[in-house]
């Protein structure tokens, strides 16, 4: 099962806050949806997750499902390890994803694949839902890949 | 219309710091350090050090000024600061908050000081051992991004994609100083030169950074008391002046586990805040002697000299090269302790101490006269911070 996994287990899992702030993000990610903020009078996007809506103050806020794909802006290889799960995994990549359709929100997960493949800023991406559905609590990572044809 | 400034107001009496040790050699518990670096400031400034009635830190200092001030027989506390947030990026914050302190008469001698015992608290360099994390953390760690090396990485790497800087720019900053602590007896890594090939050598920590690029991790303290500038003329050490500070970050600037999302992510967060630091102390880029920038990776060195304006991000592949960057001769002498990356990592503080020492002649790698003295603190977080420090001859 963790073949399937990007990273091997033991980091930490991520669970929605006690005031539930980031709950909807998690929840449509167990159901392979991604979701950000919108504010609902301007359609101003906003990620991560607050209370209020950063351009006119609103505390109504919208969870709008978008599109799980993006351009990769950023990017580092991490090759040090600094968690007990990660150490003699070698090599893996973190991405920085910025959503155009969606007010160029940005996002961070791993891209997909050999860890020592090139990273290319600009080349497009698509969403790959990690579910780890036998930890405790299950989650889900929403994870990335070259978009098909892209490289 | 009342001039609003620090300029000119206040002075550095003394500086003082502890040995500096590797992470965990600290044979003192971090709050003796604390209170040795307090005592050598005092001693420089030829202070009784009971006369300390301020004080002020960064980055959740663990030493609180109640404890100290009762530890060490302060006679009247009136100043006890904490500037919130950023880490390393506090550093001439505090500078700042203490220097405003005196200059409308909160508090008469206010000390700064950073004590770091990283053996005997968590590091910094390793990431969180919970077992479920919420939050910005729930949006990094699961991903293995949970080191402040990983969080700055992309910054880096977006900045010098967008530029086309090279390597051997940061490769540059490394340099230069592991050259200057060769210079400096109480340098960590004093006897330990750098090459060109060492560095090309040494590990990817994560990318753009080699180890090199990365701060260390250290014990020790430091302090700095500052007084009005009046009183300074009357005390040991020439005085050491205030010529302007700023603190903070430009638009939307998130926590560094959410820096993902900030929408000027190549950035160290120093456009707005040099801007201000400029106008306060009336110099411009053209007028710095001598530049201490806060490395806790060269990457935000790079940006920090770029936002303050030393030069362009299109020049940065001539501009950073090794001989310009060197004490006595470089057009741009950086980082001439040794900074975070060779001299010691105390959250910068060191930096502070070695742009004062700079103006009164006492560096171990020092410029020729020395008027204007930059020290920028952690870059790539936000809050940020800058000050610029000026001789008699700046006023």
């Amino acid at each position: 099962m963790s073949d399937n996994f990007y990273l091997p287990p033991g980091l930490p899992i991520p669970v929605p806050e006690r005031n539930g702030l980031s709950a909807p993000y998690w929840h449509a990610a167990r159901e392979g949806v991604l979701k950000v903020q919108r504010n609902p009078r301007t359609g101003v996007y906003q990620w991560p997750a607050q209370w209020i809506c950063h351009d006119d103050q609103g505390f109504d806020i919208d969870w709008v499902e978008v599109e799980p794909k993006g351009v990769i802006y950023s990017w580092t290889r991490v090759w040090h390890p600094v968690h007990p799960a990660l150490k003699d995994h070698g090599p893996y990549i973190v991405v920085v994803v910025e959503l155009p359709h969606a007010g160029k929100v940005r996002m961070l997960g791993n891209l997909l694949g050999d860890p020592r493949q090139e990273v290319v800023i600009g080349a497009p991406v698509e969403a790959v839902f990690e579910h780890h559905n036998d930890a405790d609590p299950p989650f889900t990572l929403v994870q990335w890949r070259y978009a098909d044809g892209a490289r | 219309m009342t001039r609003r400034s620090l300029r000119g107001e206040v002075a550095v009496a003394g500086v003082g710091e502890t040995t500096y040790y590797r992470h965990g050699q600290s044979p003192d518990p971090e709050m003796v350090l604390c209170l040795k670096a307090i005592l050598a400031a005092a001693a420089d400034a030829g202070i009784d050090p009971r006369d300390i009635d301020g004080f002020a830190s960064y980055s959740n200092d663990r030493n609180e000024p109640a404890v100290l001030a009762t530890a060490l027989g302060t006679h009247e506390l009136r100043f006890a600061n904490m500037q919130w947030g950023g880490g390393g990026g506090g550093g001439a914050g505090a500078m700042a908050n203490a220097s405003a302190a005196i200059a409308t008469g909160l508090a008469d001698c206010v000390v700064v000081y950073r004590a770091l015992a990283q053996g005997q608290f968590g590091r910094f360099g390793q990431g969180a051992r919970a077992a479920t994390l919420s939050g910005d953390n729930a949006l990094t760690n699961p991903y293995g991004q949970m080191s402040p090396a990983q969080y700055y990485a992309p910054k880096a790497v977006r900045f010098m994609h967008e530029h086309g800087i090279g390597q051997e720019a940061l490769r540059a900053i490394a340099m230069a100083s592991y050259h200057h602590a060769q210079a400096n007896p109480r340098a960590v890594m004093y006897g330990r030169p750098l090459t060109e090939q060492g560095y090309d050598d040494s590990r990817w920590i994560t990318e753009p950074f080699h180890l090199f690029d990365c701060c260390m991790e250290n014990d020790g303290a430091a302090a700095i008391i500052l007084v009005s500038a009046e009183r300074a003329k009357d005390l040991k050490q020439t005085p050491t002046y205030v010529l302007g500070a700023a603190i903070g970050a430009g638009y939307r600037v998130h926590s560094t586990q959410a820096g993902f999302a900030t929408p000027d992510l190549a950035s160290s967060h120093f456009k707005t805040v040099a801007r201000h630091l400029y106008e306060m102390a009336k110099v411009g880029p053209k007028d710095v002697d001598v530049v201490q920038c806060y490395e806790n990776f060269t990457g935000g060195v790079l940006m920090s000299l770029v936002e303050h304006g030393f030069f362009e991000p299109e020049e940065a592949m001539d501009f950073l090269k090794l001989e310009n960057l060197i004490a006595p001769t470089g057009k741009m002498p950086l980082n001439t302790s040794g900074g975070n990356l060779a001299e010691c990592y105390m959250h910068g503080l060191e930096l502070q101490i070695e742009a004062v020492r700079q103006v009164r002649g006492q560096s171990t790698s020092q410029v020729p006269k020395v008027d204007v003295s930059l020290a920028v603190a952690g870059p790539m977080v936000t809050p940020v911070s800058t000050i610029i420090f000026g001789s008699e001859a700046s006023l």
